[in-house]
C-alpha cells in the first residue's frame, strides 16, 4: 500500500500550523453556513502533504499516516429502502413514518427496487464487481432513534465489492497542478438510515424524529489508501460528483445526505501500521480535512511524547478545532450480527443469466444499467480538455465548484470569445469574486449572458482588457445593467482617434525621458512600462497593441 | 386392529347432519345453512358469543370483539339478503390467535409488554378473512409471544382444555380412585395456540388462526381433538404475525375437519407483496378431491420418531393408522430421518437468536408498555423490558444474545444453521426416494393435567413437546395433525402427516381420506352447555341476551 509519507521537522507542530493556516486561507463561510459555502470551503483544505521536503533533524524519524473512510450516502429515491414512506428532507417531524419504520410488531421489510438500482449504478461507476447474490443482515444495538433495535445492512455479502475511485489532488508547490490518485473501494452495501434524536437539554428530554428512519443508504467503504486530510477530502468530493452525476444520491453534506467516518493511524515508514482511531460524523466538507489532519497530528504528538493510541471512537469538535474521545461503549459494542430472515437473498442478473420470461419488474439487469450510465465526472473533464484545450486542473475546478461548469457552458454558448479567454475569466475573475463575497455560483450577480456579452466586447476590441475588468466590477455592483450600457455610460470604449493617441504617446515619451533612456540602454521591458503609462493616461480606453505600434514608430523616428 | 377403531363414533365431518346442532357443524355445513337461510349471520354470531361467555372459564379468549363481530354479522346479513354473499366464509365466526395484528382490536401476545397495544393495521391473513366476510369473534389466548407448548405461560393465565369437561373424559376419569374432587385436574390445551384450539373445540367459532413455529398449531390441535394445519413456509403471508422465529413461523389453521382447513387455506394462501418470503407463483384455491384409491400412495414411517418417551397408547394408534393405510392398499415404508435427534437443540439456538433480535424492538418508545423510570434511556429500557416480559421470554432473549455474540456466533448459530440444512435434507432425501407423505405422532401422549405440566419448566416442556412437530418447521414443510382417537382417559390423540414443500393440497387430500376412515368422536360438553345442546337446527332458536 502506497501510503504517502509525511515528514515533519519539529514534532509536527509546524505541520499543524500550516494546516490551520491553509484551512483558513480561503474559508470564509460561517461555521454553520449554507451548503454552498461548505462546498466552496472544500477548495480551501490544507495542502500540507506536499509541503514535505523539510529536512529532518538528526534523530528524528519520519511519520506516515494512513486514512480510510466509511461514507454513508443517502440514496435519492421516492420511498424508503424497505417501506413505502416518502423520503423528503425537512418534512414536519414524524410525518414520513410507516408502520414498518416505527417497527410495529408484525411488519416486514420489502426491498425498494430503486435503491438496489442506485447501488448497482454506483458500484458500476466505481469499477466494482457487482455480486449477483447479496445478503441482508441485522446489526443490533439499542438506540432511541433505531426503533427495531437493529439496522438492516449487508455485512456478510454486500452488493458490490473491489472497486476503485480515481481522484485528483492539487499540488500547491507546483502551481496548482493536479496529481492523480486512486483509492480502492472495499465494498458498497445497502443499509437503513436511523431516525434522529433531538436532545432538549433544558427539559432533559430526547425527542425522536423517525422521518429519516429506514431511508436507504449506500455505505461506501474506502480502503486506507489515503494519507492526509486533503486526499480524503478530494476523494470524497469526487465520490460526491459521481453520485450526483448518477443521480443516486444528492450527496448534500449540509442536509446529511453524505456523512463520513474516517479511520486514522500513523506509523514510521517500514514499520507496521499503528493503532487506529475512528473519527465519526464528519458531516461537513469544510471540517473533513481539518479533522483528519488534526487527528494525525494528535496521534504523532501522543506517540512522540511517549503516549499510546487507543482504539477508540472520536468526534470532531468544530468549535475547538480538535477531535475528542466519545467515551461511549459504541466502539466496543458487539453488534450480534444475524442474517435478516425476512428478506430472501438479493439476486441480480446480467443479459446472459436473465431468466427467460422473467417479469421485468421483478428482475434487475446489470448490463442494462451499465448501458444507461450517464457521463461521469472524469469523462466530463476529459471532454473539456479535448474540446476546449483546458488544463487538467481547470477541468477539476470547473466540476468541483457547484454550478460552475453549467455557468461556463452558458457563457461559451453565448460568446464568440475563445475558450481560453472564457476559462480565464470564469476561473479567475468570476470565481475569485464569488470567493471574495462568499457567494455560490447560483447567487452570482453576474449572469452568464452578461459575462458573454462583456467577453464579446473584449473579443471585438471594443474595449480594452483593463476596461473589461472595470466593466465586470460595475456589473457585479449593478446587476441590472448590460455591459454595453456600462461601457457607454462610463465611456470605456476603445479610443479610435489615431491622432489623439499619437499625441498621448508623444506626451508620454516626453514626460518620461528616463524610461526612454532605459529602453535605449537595452532594457526591453521598458516598452511595457511606457505602454502602461499611455493606457493609464487614456483612462484604459486605449488598445495596448496599437499603442505599442505607435510608440515603437515614434521612438525609431 | 380394526377393533380399536370400533369405538370411534360415526359423528364426523359431513355426516349425520340432521341431528347435529348448528354450532357443532363444520364450516362447510354451516356455510351451507347460511346460504339456505336456515340461520342468519347475526343469529350464528350471537350463539357463538353466548357460548364464548359460557365457556369463559376455559380462558380461550383474551379479547372478545363482540361489538365488531355483531357489526360484521349485520353487514354479512345484508349481503345474504341481497344475494351477494362473498363466499364460503361470509358470516362464519372465526377466532384469531392474539399474536396476529388486528386493526383497532387489542393484540397482546399474552404479554404485559403489549397488554394495551391496539395495532393500526390488520395482518394480511386477518384482512383476507375479513374480505371474505368472516366474523371476527375475538383474539385467542397463547403462551407469551407464542413461547411455550402448553398455553400456560401467558400474562392472562392458562387455557383450559375443553376435553377436561367432556362427558368422554369424565366417564373415564371417574374410574380413577383419586379423581373425585371438582375441577382440580383440568388439562392443558397444548400450545402455544391453545386458545385457538380450545375455541374451535368448544364450538365458539368454526375456524381459528394459530401460528406454528415448532408445532404450536398442531400440538394444541392434537390435545383438543381438532385439525391443526401448518402450511408450507412461504405459502401464507406472515405480514402482521408478530414473530417468534421469522424463518420458521407460519400462520396455522385450526378447524373441526380437514375439508374446512382446505377452505380456509384457499382464502389465506398466495403471494403477499408485504411479505417477501411468500412464493411468487400464483395460488389457486382448491376443493379437495375425494380420494378413493390409496394404492399408489407411499407412506413413510420415520423410525427415529419411535422414541422411548412416546406413550404406548399413541404408539399403538400410530401403528394402527399405518396398518390402516396398508390395509387400504397404500405402500407403508419405514424411512430414516437421521438428524432428527439434533432438531431440538438446533431449534433452541436458532429460535432464541431470532427471539433476541425480534424482541429488541420492545423498548417502550414507540408502543407497548413503558416503565415509570426516566433516569436515562438505558434505565428506561431495562425496567420496561423487565416489567414487560415474563421469565421465559427474558430467558430466551438472554440465551439468544449469547449465541449471537461475536465469539459464539460460529460455534452456535452457524452450526445450528448447518444442522438445520441437514435436517431439511433428510426430508428432501426421503421424499425424493418416492415417499409421498410421512405419518408420525403429533405429541408424545394425551393432554396432561395442568398440575402435572407445570412441574417441568417451559424450556423442558417445549423441548419434549415439539419433538415430532418441529422438524417440519425447520424444513418449511406442510404438516397436519388429524385427531384419530380417544385415549383410555377419554382424551383426544392426534397423528401427523407431513408432505413435501408446497404439496399442501396433496397432503390435505390424504389427510381427508385418513380422517374419513377413522371417525373421530365429537366432544360432548352437554353438562356445561345445557341450552346449547338442546338446540338443534330444527328447533326454534332462542334469542340470546348479550348483555348479561
Amino acid at each position: 500500500m502506497a501510503a504517502l509519507m509525511l515528514r515533519f521537522c519539529c514534532a509536527g507542530r509546524r505541520w499543524t500550523l500550516s494546516c490551520v493556516d491553509g484551512a483558513f486561507r480561503q474559508g470564509r463561510g460561517p461555521l454553520t453556513g449554507s451548503m454552498s459555502s461548505r462546498i466552496r470551503g472544500q477548495r480551501s483544505v490544507a495542502q500540507h502533504s506536499f509541503t514535505t521536503a523539510q529536512k529532518l533533524k538528526k534523530g528524528e524519524r519520519e511519520w506516515a499516516a494512513v486514512v480510510g473512510l466509511e461514507i454513508h450516502a443517502q440514496i435519492s429515491s421516492n420511498s424508503k429502502l424497505f417501506s413505502g414512506s416518502q423520503v423528503h428532507f425537512a418534512a414536519p417531524p414524524n410525518s414520513l413514518v410507516s408502520f414498518f419504520d416505527a417497527s410495529l410488531p408484525g411488519t416486514l421489510p420489502v426491498l425498494n427496487r430503486r435503491c438496489v438500482e442506485a447501488a448497482v449504478m454506483t458500484g458500476l461507476a466505481l469499477n466494482c464487481h457487482i455480486n449477483k447474490k447479496s445478503l441482508f443482515d441485522r446489526k443490533h444495538y439499542f438506540y432511541a432513534d433505531l426503533p427495531a433495535g437493529y439496522q438492516i445492512t449487508q455485512q456478510r455479502l454486500p452488493i458490490a465489492v473491489n472497486g476503485s475511485l480515481a481522484y485528483g489532488v492539487c499540488i500547491r508547490s507546483q502551481h496548482s497542478q493536479v496529481a492523480n490518485k486512486t483509492v480502492r473501494i472495499k465494498q458498497i452495501q445497502l443499509e437503513q438510515d436511523s431516525g434522529k434524536s433531538l436532545h432538549d437539554d433544558l427539559r432533559a428530554q430526547t425527542l425522536i424524529d423517525l422521518n429519516r428512519a429506514g431511508v436507504g443508504l449506500l455505505e461506501v467503504v474506502l480502503e486506507p489508501d489515503m494519507s492526509c486530510g486533503e486526499e480524503a477530502a478530494m476523494a470524497v468530493r469526487e465520490l460526491q460528483l459521481i453520485l450526483q452525476a448518477l443521480g443516486t444520491s444528492q450527496a448534500n453534506m449540509a442536509e446529511g445526505q453524505l456523512r463520513v467516518d474516517a479511520n486514522i493511524s500513523v506509523h514510521h515508514p517500514g514499520e507496521p501500521w499503528g493503532i487506529r482511531t475512528e473519527v465519526k460524523n464528519l458531516n461537513s466538507a469544510k471540517f473533513l480535512a481539518k479533522a483528519i489532519d488534526y487527528e494525525i497530528q494528535r496521534q504523532i504528538n501522543e506517540l512522540e511524547s511517549g503516549g499510546e493510541i487507543l482504539n477508540e471512537t472520536r468526534s470532531f469538535d468544530y468549535k475547538l478545532g480538535c477531535t475528542v474521545s466519545m467515551r461511549d461503549k459504541e466502539g466496543k459494542q458487539d453488534y450480534r450480527f444475524m442474517p435478516e430472515p425476512n428478506l430472501p437473498p438479493l439476486l441480480l442478473f446480467d443479459s446472459e443469466s436473465l431468466p427467460a420470461g422473467a417479469d421485468p419488474q421483478q428482475v434487475i439487469n446489470i448490463d442494462q444499467l451499465r448501458e444507461h450510465l450517464p457521463e461521469l465526472p472524469s469523462q466530463t473533464r476529459e471532454k473539456l480538455m479535448l474540446q476546449y484545450g483546458l488544463r487538467p486542473e481547470y477541468s477539476f475546478t470547473l466540476l468541483n465548484e457547484v454550478g460552475l461548469l453549467e455557468f461556463f457552458h452558458n457563457v461559451m454558448k453565448d460568446t464568440k470569445a475563445k475558450p481560453h479567454t472564457v476559462t480565464n475569466w470564469v476561473l479567475n475573475r468570476f470565481l475569485g469574486s464569488l470567493k471574495q463575497h462568499s457567494l455560490a455560483v447560483s447567487e452570482s450577480p453576474v449572469t452568464p449572458s452578461a459575462l458573454a456579452e462583456l467577453l464579446d466586447l473584449l473579443d471585438g476590441r471594443a474595449i480594452s482588457s483593463s476596461a473589461a475588468k472595470q466593466v465586470f466590477q460595475l456589473l457585479w455592483r449593478s446587476p441590472g445593467k448590460t455591459p454595453a450600457q456600462i461601457v457607454s455610460e462610463q465611456k470605456l470604449e476603445l479610443l479610435q482617434d489615431r491622432e489623439a493617441l499619437e499625441q498621448l504617446c508623444r506626451a508620454t515619451l516626453e514626460g518620461h525621458a528616463h524610461v526612454v533612456m532605459d529602453l535605449k540602454k537595452g532594457n526591453p521591458r521598458a516598452i511595457n512600462k511606457l505602454i502602461g503609462l499611455v493606457c493609464k493616461a487614456a483612462l484604459n480606453r486605449a488598445d495596448p497593441t496599437l499603442i505599442k505600434e505607435i510608440l515603437e514608430r515614434q521612438l525609431s523616428s | 386392529m380394526t377393533f380399536l377403531f370400533s369405538f370411534f363414533s360415526l359423528d364426523h365431518c359431513g355426516s349425520r347432519l340432521g341431528t347435529k346442532t348448528m354450532l357443532g357443524r363444520s364450516l362447510r355445513e354451516v356455510s351451507a345453512a347460511l346460504k339456505q337461510g336456515q340461520i342468519t349471520p347475526t343469529e350464528l354470531c350471537q350463539k357463538c358469543l353466548s357460548l364464548i361467555k359460557k365457556t369463559k372459564f376455559l380462558n380461550a379468549y383474551i379479547t372478545v370483539s363482540e361489538e365488531v363481530a355483531l357489526k360484521q354479522a349485520e353487514e354479512s346479513e345484508r349481503r345474504y339478503k341481497k344475494g351477494h354473499s362473498l363466499g364460503n366464509l361470509d358470516g362464519i365466526p372465526v377466532a384469531i390467535k392474539d399474536n396476529f395484528s388486528t386493526s383497532g382490536i387489542k393484540t397482546t401476545c399474552a404479554s404485559n409488554m403489549l397488554k394495551d397495544y391496539i395495532p393500526p393495521y390488520n395482518a394480511t391473513v386477518v384482512q383476507k378473512l375479513l374480505d371474505q366476510g368472516a366474523i371476527l369473534m375475538g383474539k385467542t389466548n397463547l403462551d407469551e409471544f407464542a413461547m411455550g407448548s402448553g398455553s400456560t405461560d401467558g400474562a392472562f393465565g392458562p387455557v383450559k382444555n375443553p376435553w377436561s369437561y367432556s362427558k368422554q373424559h369424565k366417564a373415564k376419569r371417574k374410574e380413577k380412585p383419586h379423581a373425585e374432587s371438582e375441577d382440580p385436574d383440568w388439562l392443558i390445551a397444548g400450545g402455544s395456540s391453545g386458545g385457538s384450539a380450545a375455541a374451535v373445540s368448544a364450538f365458539t367459532c368454526f375456524a381459528a388462526l394459530g401460528s406454528d413455529t415448532g408445532g404450536s398449531t398442531r400440538n394444541p390441535a392434537a390435545h383438543c381433538g381438532v385439525v391443526g394445519f401448518k402450511p408450507s413456509y412461504g405459502l401464507v403471508s406472515r405480514h402482521g404475525l408478530i414473530p417468534l422465529v421469522n424463518s420458521m413461523d407460519v400462520p396455522g389453521i385450526l378447524t373441526r375437519c380437514v375439508d374446512d382447513a382446505a377452505i380456509v387455506l384457499g382464502v389465506l394462501a398466495g403471494h403477499d407483496p408485504k411479505d417477501s418470503t411468500t412464493v411468487q407463483d400464483p395460488f389457486k384455491p382448491f376443493t379437495l378431491p375425494t380420494l378413493t384409491d390409496v394404492s399408489k400412495l407411499r407412506v413413510g414411517i420415520p423410525k427415529e420418531y419411535l422414541v422411548p418417551e412416546l406413550s404406548r397408547e399413541v404408539q399403538s394408534l400410530w401403528s394402527k393408522a399405518a396398518d390402516l393405510f396398508e390395509s387400504e392398499g397404500a405402500k407403508v415404508i419405514e424411512v430414516s430421518l437421521p438428524h432428527t435427534s439434533y432438531s431440538i437443540v438446533c431449534y433452541h439456538v436458532l429460535c432464541t437468536a431470532e427471539v433476541a433480535s425480534n424482541m429488541a424492538r420492545f423498548d417502550g418508545l414507540e408502543y407497548g408498555h413503558r416503565c415509570n423510570i426516566d433516569l436515562s434511556t438505558e434505565a428506561m429500557y431495562a425496567a420496561t423490558r423487565r416489567e414487560g416480559f415474563n421469565d421465559v421470554v427474558r430467558g430466551r432473549i438472554l440465551s439468544g444474545n449469547y449465541f449471537l455474540l461475536k465469539e459464539n456466533y460460529e460455534n452456535y448459530f452457524v452450526k445450528a444453521q448447518k444442522v438445520r440444512r441437514l435436517i431439511a435434507n433428510d426430508f428432501v432425501n426421503v421424499f425424493n426416494s418416492g415417499v409421498d407423505v410421512l405419518l408420525t405422532p403429533t405429541t408424545l401422549g394425551e393432554a396432561v393435567p395442568y398440575k402435572e405440566f407445570i412441574k417441568e419448566d417451559n424450556r423442558t416442556r417445549s423441548a419434549q413437546d415439539d419433538i415430532f412437530t418441529q422438524a417440519a418447521n425447520m424444513a418449511g414443510l406442510p404438516a397436519v395433525s388429524v385427531p384419530v382417537a380417544l385415549s383410555n382417559q377419554g382424551l383426544p390423540v392426534g397423528l401427523q402427516l407431513i408432505g413435501p414443500a408446497f404439496s399442501d393440497q396433496q397432503l390435505l387430500t390424504v389427510a381427508r381420506w385418513f380422517e374419513k376412515q377413522i371417525h373421530f368422536p365429537v366432544i360432548q360438553l352437554q353438562e356445561i352447555m345445557d341450552d346449547f345442546s338442546s338446540v338443534s337446527e330444527n328447533e326454534k332458536l332462542p334469542s340470546i341476551s348479550l348483555k348479561q
